[in-house]
């Protein structure tokens, strides 16, 4: 008897029918996007506008784009211009447009080892650190924020991979975990701002460097191209591009707040290559 | 410390929240299903290597050993390549689904219950043998014979199933995508928690995690214990 | 119905791991008589019964079934083990079991598990987890499937060797009604007072070859052979 019950309530619970909308489209993102908050904002107000449910899947943007490649999401919404573009010359996605940009951070200890605090070039605070042999902890994952951290590098004139068994530590992580670890260890660390902003791990750490115009981080959208996966549900997708770019998505964006600050700052424009 | 207290308090306020609920529900549906689907393949599977003897048996049950190892987050990948758009069923569209995650789970835990199962069911099979076969029971007969009587003992196996099904985190991350209300369960959630650096938390998610499969475990128990008084 | 008995042994031999543990047995077993191999601890009884019922095959020699039936021996013959095993499920599914296995029709199955359970003073126990039984009542449920099963002969392999007298008692009373009723008895015992109680022929088994054969009364009374001789006294024998 005691048996049956459980057996019963065993399959009722198997059997259970997950509570999903008929509609959804998935769409592949990145983790600043998911982490900060942003989404949890902006997606209920598109459902309730079109009935269209939006599942996030939060990746570095390396991965995200691979799994739109492989035809496993509706949308991809990055922060990686040159990869973007790269993902619909080769066919993937349908056309690049520019949603909302913020800005990357350079986050260090606040004791401030290298010297660097409230400076405003980035280069040359990075040179600083690498002359110091700072701690910097670095994604290492293929991420936007980990080829934007690359490029800065490359900026100051410094080819950090060669100290990674020293000060410079690749750590293959999210931006999250890089975050963690980078308290853990007193560290440098280059972020995305909205991640850091809803970041609570902070222990030691705070913004050293931000401001300069190199650390400006623009997030653009791309429908993933039907021609290339048939599956792809390309108007639903299209529907939730357009309206990410109309006043109404745009407002949606700017209207998002932790404490009071804006964490990212709509700038789609009607054409965009 | 503070931070444990912190964490026993979001337990305690999260205890009552819906996302929270549907979370934990979701963790129980793809976790016990996965342990239903891993029990049904691999008790027989545990049984039949125990039993019947042929050529490579022992190869098969090393290997069945070896994989009961098996790093989740391998497995999240290959079910991922399997099932993703571009993989060979891809046409059902299952990434991304509880679906998915309940096939990780299953892969990932069937050796575990198949190596335990076989080195229970051969240690009966040792006391068995002759009386079964005196009694006229082939191999086959007496395998399922096997299973039920070693039942209490392969709740234990079971359930060993079920704490690293409802642990894992690697795989259910690559193949559910962690998406919100969708395929979110208990583990990607505190490992999202523990990313946005809100390890009260994360550590309040884990406290609850941990009393659930502390209930389970306690409720199979108590079970196991009266329908084995009651039948010897 | 067609009998399987009686069973033959023709030059039965059997070897493990490099030695040979029973030579050459050239036996018949033919109904009536409760047949008792007896010797000591090693002569190779229980690898005899095993034979016999097939558990394990000769090396050497062959065992013949009676003519029509042999085909379906092994449905017409059980085996009582020195310890019994019990399934995890009540005194009646125990029975139950051995004759579903045996291919009983499931109306028939209740009335023959109520007559054995009766049989071997177990009905109150029906219901009972078998596991919780007494080593003496488990063994009793052992003879309870036999009955059930209604088979031509039965071998026992020391069925009381883990007994107290009591349990000895009912079990030896039970073995009695079986041959009463017309069971070939084939059992094994290395105890000299138990095979006076039981046997009606003795074989005198010693080192794995049968050394006697003879009617118990003339067994005990005149044994031929040096080592049943000295059995009979009381004797240690070497192995």
């Amino acid at each position: 008897m005691v048996r049956r019950t459980l057996l019963i309530a065993a399959l009722l619970i198997v059997a259970l029918p997950t509570a999903a909308a008929d509609r959804f489209i998935t769409v592949a993102s990145t983790t600043s996007t998911q982490d900060s908050g942003l989404f949890g904002h902006i997606l209920p107000l598109f459902r309730a506008k079109t009935g269209i449910e939006v599942r996030v899947v939060a990746l570095g943007t390396g991965q995200a784009i691979k799994l739109a490649e492989r035809g496993d999401a509706d949308v991809l919404l990055v922060h990686h211009k040159p990869s973007e573009e790269k993902f619909v010359a080769d066919g993937f996605g349908v056309k690049r447009l520019d949603v909302m940009y913020n800005d990357f951070v350079l986050i260090g200890p606040t004791a401030d080892p290298a010297g660097i605090k409230n400076g405003r070039d980035i280069a040359a605070a990075l040179a600083k650190i690498a002359a110091t042999k700072a701690p910097f902890a670095s994604r290492g994952d293929n991420s936007g924020t980990h080829l934007a951290e690359l490029d800065l590098w490359k900026a100051a004139g410094i080819d950090a991979k060669a100290a990674s068994t020293g000060w410079y530590r690749s750590l293959g992580s999210g931006m999250g975990p890089t975050l963690n670890t980078a308290a853990g260890m007193n560290a440098h660390v280059v972020s995305d701002r909205a991640t850091w902003a809803n970041f609570k791990n902070r222990q030691g750490l705070t913004i050293l460097v931000e401001g300069d115009t190199r650390l400006f981080n623009q997030y653009g959208v791309v429908p993933v191209n039907p021609a290339r996966h048939a599956h792809v549900k390309a108007r639903d997708g299209q529907a939730f591009v357009d309206w990410l770019i109309t006043p109404g998505g745009q407002a949606a964006i700017a209207t998002y707040k932790i404490g009071g600050e804006q964490l990212f700052f709509p700038n789609a424009k009607k054409e965009s290559s | 410390m503070s931070d444990l207290t912190a964490a026993f308090a979001s337990a305690l306020v999260f205890g009552l929240d819906a996302d929270l609920g549907r979370i934990v529900l979701l963790s129980l549906r793809v976790s016990l299903s996965a342990v239903a689907i891993a029990a049904i393949i691999g008790l027989p599977l545990g049984a039949a290597l125990a039993v019947f003897r042929f050529p490579g048996r022992r190869a098969i049950v090393i290997a069945v050993n070896a994989m009961m190892g098996l790093p989740p987050v391998v497995v999240g990948l290959i079910v991922y390549l399997l099932l993703s758009r571009a993989g060979p069923f891809g046409v059902f569209g299952l990434l991304f689904t509880p679906t998915a995650m309940i096939i990780a789970q299953a892969i990932l835990i069937a050796p575990l219950i198949a190596a335990l199962a076989r080195q229970l069911v051969e240690d009966m099979w040792a006391e068995y043998e002759e009386q079964l076969r005196s009694l006229g029971a082939g191999a086959g007969r007496a395998l399922w014979t096997l299973l039920w009587d070693g039942r209490f003992s392969l709740l234990t196996v079971v359930l060993a199933g079920f704490g690293r099904a409802i642990a894992e985190v690697g795989a259910v991350m690559i193949v559910g995508g962690n998406i919100d209300q969708v395929t979110r369960v208990m583990t990607t959630a505190i490992a999202l928690e523990t990313s946005k650096g809100d390890l009260a938390l994360a550590l309040g998610l884990g406290i609850i995690l941990i009393a659930l499969a502390l209930a389970i475990n306690a409720t199979a128990f108590s079970i196991n214990l009266v329908l084995r008084e009651r039948q010897g | 119905m067609s009998r399987i008995l009686p069973l033959r042994l023709e030059r039965v031999g059997y070897a493990a791991g490099g030695k040979t543990l029973v030579h050459d047995l050239d036996v018949m077993f033919e109904e009536g008589p409760r047949t008792v191999i007896l010797g000591p601890n090693g002569a190779g009884k229980s690898l005899t019964l095993r034979l016999c019922h097939g558990l394990i095959q000769p090396t050497t020699g062959r065992i013949v079934w009676q003519g029509a039936a042999s085909a379906s021996a092994q449905r017409r013959q059980a085996m009582v083990f020195q310890r019994p095993v019990m399934l995890r499920r009540s005194v009646a599914a125990n029975v139950d079991y051995a004759l579903a296995l045996a291919g009983v029709a499931a109306a028939e199955r209740r009335a023959r598990i109520a007559d054995a359970l009766e049989q071997t003073r177990l009905a109150d126990l029906a219901d009972r987890p078998a596991r919780v039984l007494s080593i003496g009542e488990q063994q009793r449920l052992a003879l309870a499937r036999v009955w059930a099963l209604q088979v031509e002969i039965v071998f026992l392999d020391e069925p009381t060797a883990s007994l107290d007298p009591g349990a000895t008692r009912a079990v030896e009373a039970i073995v009695n009604a079986m041959d009463a009723a017309g069971t070939k008895i084939v059992m094994t015992t290395h105890d000299l007072g138990q095979a006076r109680r039981m046997a009606d022929e003795i074989l005198f088994l010693h080192q794995g070859r049968l050394i006697e054969r003879a009617p118990v009364d003339e067994f005990f009374a005149r044994p031929r052979t040096r080592e049943a001789q000295a059995f009979v006294r009381g004797e240690l024998l070497p192995i």
